[in-house]
């Protein structure tokens, strides 16, 4: 006689971290509720990239999903990190940019429409350098006024991580969603190191680099919202959580004296360990899910 | 070249303000000032280097995390005494860009500069938004985290036409080593590919230029040079204040028709397709 | 960069799906596969690595040998080898014989 034999919790878990963009923003959408809105079916690609030899993909790494998640409106946009390690260029930041100014149009006539930013990129697409710098800028404003109306959501789930200029529109964010698998800094390790030396940050020392970006780190000295499993369930339980929860009383961005007065308290004389942050910094907000 | 970088940036606040000194209670390297342009009142901001931050990496004229925190104080400061002004009186806010770019540093991504930064671009896209028309002035470098800090977030841009001038994602040498090309093919791509170029005659190709600017020494204005910066300055305010509080007149102006196909392409596709429920 | 065409006039089955598939990673590829408006199949690479015309028109000989459906199949290519290639087709036709 055999007894049954349960399977263990990780084998029913869904990886995020294991779909590619199109896949983790459906993921988040009530079934049978999303479309895609100007997909690879519709080929409008990067101008800039074929005549420097690179293969274009047709949806320029960034899919748009609109549809209802928990019953509520909303638009969740991704950025590929396997398509130029998910960099901005001209029509994949349009993308954002445009697909925030649609859900900002509706939320002000009374649709609300949450997004939800799947950021998984280094930054600006130096191959578009400009006007990859300048759609940053504008999904910035976009974020910022969008926020005004409905949650900004942003999930780094990883494995890219979200790195320069973009890590600005995380911190505009309503909310940011983060696993532990994931960073969130202005800059990454090997640019620091380039920069300023390997004494300022040795890019090899994994360690360091998740104590100083990972999203425990974020989550627990205050600077992102949810610590959340790698786990597609959890994830979207996380977004419909955001969306519930709102637009926050104040956002984090806006608390300027606040976190003023936080650097200005910090010793600089030596560098600054990470845990002291989550100590001094740490809200009772968040945690894992 | 990167010696000059902040140099030109405190040479023109001098010049508008009269003022080349912080305020107590900032950093040494953010100066502000609120001095007349024309017949108003306007605040005038500028990061410059401070050979003796608290911050080693923030030195030589990088947007670091005071520098962000302090732009944002005055900002907020600003849109708080104007709160219950109309439109067309809000002071304007001129932000003086010449910038080495963010700052790189261990201590930096400890405490969190992404955030910094994005509080400094909230506070400046608030203020637009709340109807301050705010200026960019590019006098030197504007580069990347440093620029989205301090000045990218303005409804009108202006820069100086000369080599001194550079806008841009990266600079060369990182930017050649990270795409694995010699700088002097960077170079050659970016005489043929607009957005990648150096030079700031072709970023003014893109449609995000109000104006271009020229002055013979960047680092010593005449008075006559001035009065034309300022001229330039007001004639970018009253343009920001006929115009819209978001950054769309960046892709509709003339330029970004021939410059920005892709973003229009984008637009047009995304609103035909959005409604179609 | 190099941007290859090939027809295959007597690909005539009636196609009513499409389908993507793939991301354009470094030594990967994307396809779309959709109904052609005429009789016969059409195909329009365009690739990173120059110089594999033929090897390309090999792959597409063996997948029309198999699949007649009328379709137009687009592909951006940044390297993938003719196994991922097939595989890739393969998925797609998956899609729409569903």
């Amino acid at each position: 006689m055999n007894t049954p034999v349960l399977a263990p919790i990780f084998v029913n878990r869904k990886s995020f971290i294991e779909l590619d963009a199109r896949a983790r923003a459906q993921s988040l959408f009530d079934e049978g509720t999303w479309k895609e809105l100007v997909g690879p079916f519709d080929r409008i690609e990067s101008p800039w990239l074929a005549q420097q030899g690179i293969a274009p993909q047709f949806d320029d790494g960034c899919v748009v999903i609109k549809g209802k998640i928990g019953g509520s409106r909303a638009v969740a946009i991704a950025f590929e990190g396997a398509f130029q390690g998910g960099s901005v260029g001209e029509v994949s930041g349009a993308k954002m940019t445009c697909a925030l100014d649609l859900a900002t149009k509706d939320s002000k006539a009374g649709k609300s429409t949450a997004a939800i930013l799947l950021l998984e990129t280094g930054g600006v697409r130096l191959q578009e350098a400009n006007l990859g710098l300048a759609a940053v800028a504008e999904i910035i404003s976009s974020a910022l006024a969008l926020r005004q109306h409905a949650p900004v959501i942003t999930i780094v789930a990883g494995t890219v991580g979200c790195f320069g200029g973009m890590s600005l529109v995380a911190g505009v964010s309503s909310y940011t969603i983060m696993t532990r698998e994931a960073r969130l800094g202005l800059n990454g390790p090997e640019v620091i190191e380039q920069e300023s030396g390997i004494d300022e940050f040795d890019s090899s020392d994994r360690a360091l680099i998740w104590a100083i970006h990972g999203g425990e780190q974020r989550v627990g000295m205050g600077l992102a919202d949810s610590l959340v499993e790698d786990d597609a369930d959890k994830i979207t339980a996380a977004v419909r959580g955001c969306i519930s929860k709102g637009i926050p009383e104040k956002h984090r961005t806006e608390q300027v004296a606040l976190y003023r007065a936080r650097i200005a308290a910090l010793d600089t004389s030596r560098q600054i360990a990470p845990p002291a942050l989550r100590q001094e910094w740490g809200s009772l907000k968040g945690g894992v899910r | 070249m990167s010696e000059q970088v902040g140099l030109r940036g405190k040479a023109w606040f001098k010049a508008l303000t009269g003022s080349a000194t912080s305020n107590s209670g900032d950093p040494n390297s953010v100066l502000a000032a609120t001095a007349a342009i024309e017949s108003e009142s306007a605040l005038f901001l500028c990061v410059v280097p401070d050979n003796d931050s608290r911050f080693p990496c923030a030195r030589d004229g990088q947007v670091g995390l005071e520098e962000a925190f302090a732009l944002a104080t005055h900002i907020r400061a600003v849109m708080s005494e104007d709160r219950d002004k109309s439109r067309e009186t809000k002071r304007p806010i001129i932000a003086i860009v010449d910038v080495k770019s963010q700052a790189y540093g261990r201590r930096e991504e400890t405490a969190g500069i992404f955030f910094a930064a994005a509080t400094s671009a909230d506070a400046y896209a608030s203020a637009r938004i709340a109807g301050h028309p705010v200026i960019s002035l590019v006098a030197g470098h504007a580069f990347s985290g440093g620029f989205l800090t301090h000045g990218y977030q303005a409804n009108r841009i202006l820069a100086f036409d000369d080599a001194g001038i550079v806008i841009h994602a990266m600079h060369k040498e990182a930017a050649a080593r990270i795409t694995r090309r010699s700088i002097v093919d960077l170079e050659k791509l970016g005489h043929e590919i607009a957005p990648m170029s150096y030079d700031v005659r072709d970023y003014a190709k893109l449609g995000l230029l109000f104006k271009l600017l020229h002055a013979e020494d960047p680092q010593h204005p005449t008075s006559n040079e001035i009065a034309e910066v300022k001229k330039a300055i007001t004639e970018a305010i009253a343009d920001a204040r006929k115009g819209r509080l978001d950054l769309s007149n960046r892709w509709e102006s003339d330029a970004a028709k021939e410059m920005r196909k892709g973003t229009l392409a984008v637009r047009t596709a995304l609103e035909a397709q959005w409604f179609n429920d | 960069m190099e941007q290859i065409e090939f027809s295959y006039p007597e690909a005539k089955r009636l196609i009513a799906r499409r389908a993507h598939v793939g991301v354009v990673g470094s030594g990967d590829m994307e396809v779309l596969l959709e109904p052609n408006s005429e009789k016969g199949a059409r195909v329009f690479i365009t690739t990173s690595v120059n110089g594999f015309r033929n090897t390309w028109k090999a792959i597409f000989d063996r997948f029309f040998s198999k699949f007649d459906g009328a379709v137009r199949i687009h592909i951006n290519d940044a390297g993938a080898t003719p196994g991922s290639v097939l595989l890739r087709l393969e998925q797609a036709v998956e899609v729409i014989e569903q």
